[in-house]
């Protein structure tokens, strides 16, 4: 446990020290408000965005993004470069325990996906007023769920991805497709059918459902069964996947 | 006292690459033992089979009367281990590796004295991937030592450091020593085994040629002495005949003369007597590298 906490706590401190994960996590995502708000405020509209303001359609999407970045780039970078450079074997050396190891990548995943949804709302609300959120317990429970889909996932990606190179190449391509087709980018109303496909299947898109539908009011957004079930098993397969295929060295 | 470490026919194989075979050997509490052989020898295997780091293919291990294969994790909190390849993340701080590695241990050191020790107390502050090669690798031994390790593993450990780091650390080692922890020792510098070494193995080629301590086996196998000397007369001749010499060979105006016995007396006597008067004769006496090269036909280097 002592080991935990302190590995928590440095893995913070890394987090914070490395450029290339706090643009994707913390960063990106409020260009993108600023960008959006600013293009598209908050004036409802019916055919797009689900019939709702933008900005009460991206508020949600945001906090799916921050996850992503950290499911697609931040964790993979980091597990795979730890294990390529013979830090998770110098770690084993010294009896950390795999719980350690990736408990600690799970609550850094929890405190920095936390960290950039506070970002986004502060700013969001302070520019472009959103309606505040529906249903709070729902948006936890939401909030949870997609942070659990995108940690697990970069542990999988972090666990077959050999190098750090194929985690940069691989996690960069899977960022940009799951933010523009997934439901961070363009409506989706607005896309082309393989757009649409593609947008489908990836796990972003149900994450942002699930947070939409606990964010949104009215009759059309209850809590997403379907999207919030397909997401718990993302999370499964990929946690499954992870401790199979997870290499010390 | 039983030994602390006891190992009987390790064998390790990489696909046809036989890298450890069939060895056997065993470590008593308290004393330093070194593996001394070249790249590739198998001394790294065999180190970290000890560790739990690598499944050895047969042979029986009990690192402080532990099973490797079935308790890791204990073993691995017990000991300390400086690995010949690793890394830290880039930009963790020396004093946050050495506070988080000091976290697995209920009875750790305080580790503001290592760093101090290890010459790191000006570098406390700094990111691993801004210190030189020399004060990585003083900040991976000092990681080793940091849970207060049973048996401390050093892999190699002064590569990488200059003369007087290499002093300061064989020093320190003795220290840890001398407080009670067993070191385990691998590497390539013969005047390493030979300085810092209670004993030491010879391995070569995935095998313990010879084991003893250094004066031990010098003694068992390196009896000759060699006297050197430069001269620009032709005719040594004479020098056959001096008591003790076994054999003279010259390369241009160097002479080295091997023999046993009190051979740098006789032979001076000898050379002035025929009036040849070197200013650089001297003595050679037999050292681990000539018992390297006895017990195993090659150099280290080689």
């Amino acid at each position: 446990m002592r080991t935990l906490y302190k590995l928590t706590w440095v893995e913070i401190k890394l987090f914070i020290r490395e450029p290339m994960t706090v643009v994707f996590t913390l960063a990106l995502p409020i260009i993108f408000l600023f960008v959006m708000g600013g293009v598209f405020g908050n004036t409802p509209e019916p055919s797009i965005y689900r019939g709702v303001g933008a900005m009460n359609y991206y508020m949600p999407s945001y906090y799916g993004l921050v996850m992503m970045a950290i499911g697609t780039v931040a964790l993979p970078l980091h597990l795979a470069g730890y294990r390529e450079r013979g830090i998770l074997r110098r770690f084993r050396a010294s009896s950390f325990s795999i719980w350690a190891v990736l408990g600690s990548q799970l609550l850094v995943s929890v405190i920095i996906a936390v960290l950039g949804s506070l970002l986004v709302t502060v700013l969001g609300f302070a520019t472009y007023r959103p309606d505040t959120p529906e249903n709070i317990p729902q948006l936890i429970a939401a909030f949870l769920l997609g942070v659990a889909c995108f940690t697990a996932f970069g542990f999988f990606l972090g666990a077959v991805l050999p190098s750090t190179r194929a985690a940069q190449g691989i996690g960069l391509i899977l960022f940009f497709v799951m933010m523009i087709l997934g439901g961070a980018g363009p409506p989706p109303e607005v896309m082309t059918g393989v757009m649409s496909v593609i947008g489908d299947l990836t796990p972003l898109r149900y994450v942002i459902l699930t947070l939409q539908n606990a964010w949104l009011p009215g009759p059309g957004f209850d809590w997403h069964t379907s999207a919030s079930l397909i997401t718990a098993g993302i999370t499964v397969v990929s946690a499954l996947l992870a401790a199979r295929f997870f290499r010390w060295e | 006292m039983p030994p602390i470490i006891s190992v009987q026919n390790l064998r390790k194989t990489y696909g046809k690459t036989v890298a450890v075979d069939d060895i056997s050997f065993e470590v008593s509490k308290g004393e330093i033992f070194g593996f001394l052989g070249p790249n590739g020898a198998g001394k790294t295997t065999t180190v970290e089979c000890l560790q739990a780091l690598r499944n050895p293919d047969s042979g029986n291990i009990s690192v402080l009367g532990l099973d490797p294969l079935r308790q890791a994790q204990e073993l691995r909190r017990r000991v300390g281990s400086q690995l010949q390849e690793s890394a830290l993340p880039d930009r963790i701080k020396v004093w946050e590796a050495l506070d988080l590695f000091a976290s697995v241990a209920d009875d750790a050191l305080d580790w503001h004295i290592l760093l101090d020790q290890w010459g790191l107390a000006e570098k406390r502050k700094a990111g691993f991937h801004s210190l030189s090669g020399g004060q990585k690798q003083r900040l991976f031994i000092a990681l080793s030592l940091v849970n207060n390790p049973e048996i401390v593993f050093l892999d190699e450990m002064t590569a990488g450091l200059d003369p007087a780091a290499r002093r300061v650390a064989w020093d320190l080692i003795r220290a840890v020593r001398d407080r009670g922890t067993t070191v385990v020792l691998v590497t390539h510098f013969m005047d390493e085994a030979e300085n810092l070494c209670d004993r030491v193995a010879i391995v070569d080629k995935g095998k313990i040629i010879a084991s003893d301590t250094p004066r031990g086996l010098i003694a068992s196998h390196a009896t000759g002495v060699r006297v050197l000397f430069s001269t620009d007369k032709p005719d040594l001749a004479f020098l056959d005949k001096v008591s003790g010499v076994k054999n003279v060979s010259r390369k241009g105006d160097r002479v080295e003369v091997e023999g046993s016995g009190p051979l740098l007396a006789l032979v001076a006597a000898a050379l002035v007597e025929h009036g040849i008067v070197p200013a650089d004769l001297r003595v050679e006496q037999p050292s681990l590298e000539d018992v390297f090269l006895k017990v195993t036909g090659h150099t280290v280097g080689e």
